[in-house]
């Protein structure tokens, strides 16, 4: 056995990393595609503020958290409703609501554990958030299957969705829901500044790739767990800080698969 | 029993009148052409018959029913103008596309139905794509697009398709057919077609009904006799010259000088 998983901590962050790598590009193929890719930065930095706020009120930090990107992710659908043909303000708007009111509530948290919530802590994880991410994967895996091609249609043609007689408002604002509690709960493991980085990177890499809607889902889960096993690996070896080696991993194989495919293009 | 029954229906958008008290019925197996200027209202009636808007006063009836009661909308098709709808990067195949819309009449937890395959290649075939299917979508031309698109509706079995200016950012031949093509599935399939347009010269040719609007008005005009290019200046608020005698049909808008 690699010398790496002699010990508990590495297994449960492998464990917990790979579970995640399943659900972010779940969430993020249908976030990516309905051109909100900013909303995983938008609802991490609201999950920051949720954190400070739950540290300084005495409420668990990560209850707080989920609640305040909830109203977050909410408030977003709503704006991008009154202004549709520039939805990306929304998004904008949340992030900068959740940069405020994170530096100001980060003042008066006294816990040195504030940190660990911008980058993670994938390397310590605790026996509850194990079970956390496992119940969420659970819900995210089934809600996701069972919406896949109502999902698929409303991401590509909203109008005739709500047409052919499904209940779109309905189907996003639980989706929503979805996306803003996988947001809150894997910032607490990731980290609330590695997350959105999780929901786009596979995505796009895989998009560089897929021949259709089913192999980019698929190809955005396989390119996502290799982020994150690499990730770990070199995080590891190097003693580098895991969520940021992931991420950066990500982006250079985003921009390998660029390459490879513009060379293809011009032979 | 009318497709479509529309009795003094009056919408206004931000306090500005679009048409006050318009009426006029479509029949079913017709073919409409909807035409008129910019902002003149054809967009707007389309998504207030499709219950996208809610009209200030009037009744829409669509296939007899009411259509704040109408619950057959697997019935009815709706193709909007390409630019709308979708990005071109959008990474989906001609065939997912086309299968979206089975969804409507599987139920939505419900798997695929079993004649899946054979029904989504039906439907391409109908449109000329059937050898087009694991193609993305965003590799198609624009006219080979809305042929999918159409292939997405037909799909669903409508009765009455509705499609909002299908031709725009199209070339000539493709434009020319499309029209063709609607023309066959009206004759043949007996689908009644609303279709917005500007193209008048293509129009004038194979809908058998034209609904007009200019200023305040709604015209309605029934192509059997020819459209004159009075009429037409009518409705634009400047010279009008429409030629449809060659196979390129033409239309020249001259502004009033």
């Amino acid at each position: 056995m690699l010398e790496i998983f002699q010990y508990d901590f590495m297994i449960n962050a492998f464990i917990v990393g790979i579970l995640i790598a399943i659900i972010t590009p779940c969430i993020g193929v249908v976030v990516v595609l309905r051109r909100l890719s900013t909303i995983g930065d938008a609802l991490a930095h609201v999950s920051l503020a949720g954190v400070a706020a739950g540290l300084v009120f005495g409420i668990n930090p990560i209850l707080s958290a989920v609640l305040f990107a909830i109203i977050a992710a909410l408030s977003i659908e709503n704006i991008r409703k009154a202004i549709p043909r520039y939805g990306e303000i929304s998004t904008a708007v949340m992030t900068s609501v959740g940069i405020g009111l994170a530096a100001i509530l980060s003042g008066f948290v006294k816990s040195a554990n504030f940190n660990s919530f911008l980058f993670g802590s994938l390397v310590a994880i605790s026996p509850f958030e194990l079970y956390l991410v496992v119940a969420l994967c659970i819900v995210v895996l089934t809600v996701f299957i069972l919406l896949f091609r109502v999902l698929f249609y409303i991401t590509f043609d909203e109008e005739s969705a709500k047409l052919a007689g499904i209940p779109v408002g309905i189907i996003t604002g639980a989706f929503t829901i979805l996306t803003a509690v996988t947001i809150a709960i894997s910032s607490r493991v990731v980290g609330a500044l590695v997350v959105s980085s999780m929901m786009v990177l596979p995505v796009a890499t895989s998009m560089q790739v897929s021949k259709s809607y089913k192999q980019t889902v698929i190809y955005s889960i396989l390119f996502s767990v290799l982020f994150v096993v690499t990730g770990l690996l070199l995080s590891y070896y190097l003693d580098l800080k895991p969520g940021g080696t992931i991420v950066i991993v990500g982006v250079v194989i985003l921009i390998i698969t660029l390459l490879t495919k513009n060379i293809k293009k011009t032979v | 029993m009318s497709a479509i029954d529309v009795q003094n229906l009056s919408f206004s958008y931000k306090g500005n009148p679009v048409f006050k008290d318009i009426s006029f019925k479509v029949e079913k197996g017709d073919f409409v052409g909807v035409i008129g200027p910019n902002g003149s209202g054809k967009s707007t009636l389309v998504k207030l018959l499709l219950k996208i808007l809610t009209p200030e006063n009037g009744q829409i009836k669509i296939l007899g029913e009411d259509v704040n009661k109408f619950t057959g909308w697997s019935q009815v098709g709706y193709v909007s103008q390409k630019a709308n709808s979708f990005n071109d990067d959008f990474p989906a195949t001609v065939k997912e596309i086309v299968g979206i819309n089975l969804q409507a009449n599987t139920g939505i937890f419900k798997r695929k139905p079993a004649d899946y395959d054979e029904r989504v290649y039906a439907a391409l075939k109908s449109v000329g794509m059937q050898d087009y299917q694991n193609k993305l979508i965003g590799k198609l031309s624009g006219g080979q697009q809305q042929r999918v698109f159409i292939a997405r509706v037909l799909i669903g079995e409508p009765k009455i398709m509705f499609l909002d200016e299908p031709t725009v950012g199209i070339d000539s031949k493709s434009d020319e057919a499309l029209h063709c093509l609607l023309s066959r599935l009206n004759e043949q399939l007996g689908i009644t077609i609303i279709m917005v347009t500007h193209d008048i010269a293509a129009i004038t040719v194979h809908a058998n009904k034209l609904l007009c609007f200019g200023g305040d008005d709604l015209f309605v005009h029934d192509v059997g006799g020819a459209v004159t290019d009075e009429f037409l200046s009518k409705i634009y608020g400047y010279n009008v010259k429409h030629d449809c005698s060659s196979c390129e049909y033409m239309i020249q808008l001259k502004a009033d000088e």
